[in-house]
């Protein structure tokens, strides 16, 4: 009887908690719905239709998916993303990596380095771009009179040629790595020193622990960064559009901006959200690939 | 260095090296680290210096080959006539009041979802989290569509609403953020003012709230610098010049003063980066927290 009693009361407390939880999460559950689930839907519907916002949508079907797998320009904003995202996350994965690892080596001033290192992280994505396109002027640019002066190259006209303007753009992905060498760095003082000592005894050097100790730990953070790093090249947009505004000759017309043209440029709502679905498509595939292969090279500790 | 590195696996062979002593080793890789990580710092700072180099000159020596670190003459009526040429005043205020009302909205959101999934127990709970994990997933681009079209049938295009009201829901990055700070704190604590007698609302405001200030900095923190600096949203939402924040100023500065006026560029450039560089200097230890308890624990 009074146990009975004592467990409808927990079944009341428990009640109680859980409208709790409701209440407490009803913020987020309105916006999943009304900034989320919603328009995820309507996208999809839209993709299915030609719509121009002044007149009515008019469903096509599969039209608009069709005609992006014959547009040309469709398949070279993917290109171009591709190679970027691929430039990009690989390369800033290996120098923040590096760059880490240095400023982990117990020295001292490692506050004021990680405090440069982050500073480029914290200017805005378009006063980045103007300066950039500063740097990189072809006459007057800084990067090329260093190249001049130091190793008596002459540079390219970067931005303004058709090969180097994605190189631009990685180039300039590297100076914003200050996010992941944080990351990286405080990842590297976590790892337990135990394993140093013991690795040590066992008369392991430096490379050695490295590559057995160091590296297995760091590969769930480069993990991380792998799908953040794929995930937000893949949206890159403000360089594309102060920068060259897709040129030249369409050589860096990044998806994101072949979007933004057709959406609010050309009003081709329709095809844009495609587009926006073939993104998200594309984007979830990789992230599953990268998923699938961290079974095989992600460490995670047992706990 | 690889110099230690044993030869051979059963006998030791450290201590016949006299010349690379442990200490020395040691030295001349800290040597070697230093050159190499001041040499990266240079390369990270050049950008700055030169743009502030840039904005402090006169025209003429803009365009200067080999450039010119010092300027013969401070420029300073640079950041005048920067800010004369277009109203960057009204743009900054703008900005403000958009960044404001979108940290307003992330601090009043954000850590009562997150407490609810640290501390409170429900069925459902860990497939709803996951769910929000996912929609940092989702590229805002598939959403941006169907929101505009939404926004402009209710009349609200070219107003700041779009760009602050969805702060006012929670961000999944923070909520994670929070979340992951939230459960280092005991829940004992919890466990206690239950005893005597609080609710969950009040454990959340008095107990919570006051014991997490490092993780709600570092949420204002990333919630400023990411409207701050948003382009995008503001190039689709805002038209009219007189809503214009400072990024949709500035990609227009380009435009309407040529390419050349470099100077007055970087001076825009630099009053608009200010905000975000002052905060982080003085913030830095919030910065680097928050960035560590989402990307480490996560």
């Amino acid at each position: 009887m009074n146990i009975a009693k004592q467990k409808n009361k927990l079944g009341i407390l428990a009640r109680k908690e859980e409208r709790a939880f409701y209440l407490f999460i009803t913020p987020w559950l309105i916006g999943f719905f009304v900034f989320t689930i919603g328009p995820i839907l309507a996208s999809l519907y839209f993709s299915f239709n030609f719509y121009d916002v002044v007149s009515p949508a008019r469903w096509v079907g599969l039209q608009n998916y069709s005609d992006m797998m014959k547009d040309q320009l469709f398949w070279q904003a993917l290109k171009v993303t591709g190679v970027y995202s691929v430039g990009s996350v690989t390369l800033g994965i290996l120098a923040s990596l590096a760059i880490a690892l240095l400023l982990n080596r117990d020295i001292r001033g490692v506050a004021v380095f990680r405090t440069v290192f982050y500073l480029p992280s914290v200017i805005s994505g378009v006063a980045v771009s103007l300066l950039w396109m500063w740097l990189l002027n072809s006459d007057f640019g800084m990067v090329n009179f260093l190249l001049w002066r130091i190793f008596h190259i002459e540079g390219p006209s970067w931005l303004m040629n058709r090969l180097w303007v994605i190189p631009s753009m990685v180039l300039m992905s590297m100076w914003s790595i200050g996010g992941s060498i944080v990351i990286y760095l405080a990842r590297l003082q976590g790892i337990p020193t135990q394993y140093y000592e013991a690795a040590e005894i066992d008369g392991a050097g430096y490379w050695s622990r490295l590559l057995n100790i160091t590296l297995p730990m760091m590969t769930p953070v480069i993990f991380f960064n792998m799908i953040t790093g794929v995930i937000g090249s893949f949206q890159v947009f403000t360089q594309a559009y102060v920068m060259t505004n897709g040129g030249p000759n369409n050589a860096s017309l990044f998806y994101v901006l072949y979007l933004y043209r057709n959406a609010f440029r050309y009003w081709r709502m329709g095809y844009a959200s495609a587009q926006a679905w073939i993104l998200f498509l594309i984007l979830l595939v990789l992230t599953a690939l990268l998923l699938s292969t961290s079974r095989r090279w992600v460490y995670y500790e047992a706990d | 260095m690889p110099i230690t590195q044993k030869q051979t696996p059963s006998i030791p062979s450290r201590s016949i090296n006299f010349f690379w002593t442990k200490s020395r080793t040691k030295l001349f890789g800290d040597l070697i680290t230093y050159l190499i990580i001041s040499l990266f710092s240079i390369v990270i700072l050049i950008p700055v210096l030169w743009m502030l180099s840039t904005a402090l000159k006169p025209l003429s020596e803009v365009f200067l080959f080999p450039p010119r670190w010092i300027p013969s003459k401070l420029m300073w009526e640079n950041f005048i006539k920067a800010f004369t040429f277009l109203p960057f005043g009204r743009y900054f205020a703008n900005t403000s009041l958009i960044t404001l009302g979108a940290v307003v909205g992330q601090l009043v959101s954000s850590p009562m979802v997150a407490f609810a999934f640290a501390r409170l127990r429900a069925r459902n709970k860990e497939a709803i989290f996951i769910l929000i994990l996912a929609t940092m997933m989702l590229p805002w681009q598939v959403t941006m569509i169907p929101l505009f079209i939404g926004y402009k049938t209710i009349g609200l295009v070219d107003t700041f609403v779009p760009l602050i009201l969805p702060n006012f829901f929670g961000g999944a990055f923070y909520i994670f953020l929070l979340r992951q700070f939230f459960l280092t704190i005991s829940p004992e604590l919890m466990d206690a003012a239950k005893v005597d007698g609080c609710g969950y609302f009040s454990i959340f405001f008095r107990i919570y709230l006051p014991l997490s200030k490092p993780a709600l900095a570092a949420v204002a923190i990333f919630t400023f610098m990411g409207n701050w600096n948003d382009f995008m949203g503001p190039l689709v939402y805002l038209s009219k010049n007189d809503n214009w924040t400072l990024t949709l100023g500035l990609s227009r500065f380009t435009g309407m003063y040529g390419t050349t006026a470099w100077n007055l560029l970087m001076a825009a450039s630099l009053v608009t980066v200010l905000p975000c560089i002052l905060l982080f200097f003085f913030a830095q230890r919030y910065f680097i927290q928050g960035i560590v308890i989402t990307g480490v624990k996560g």
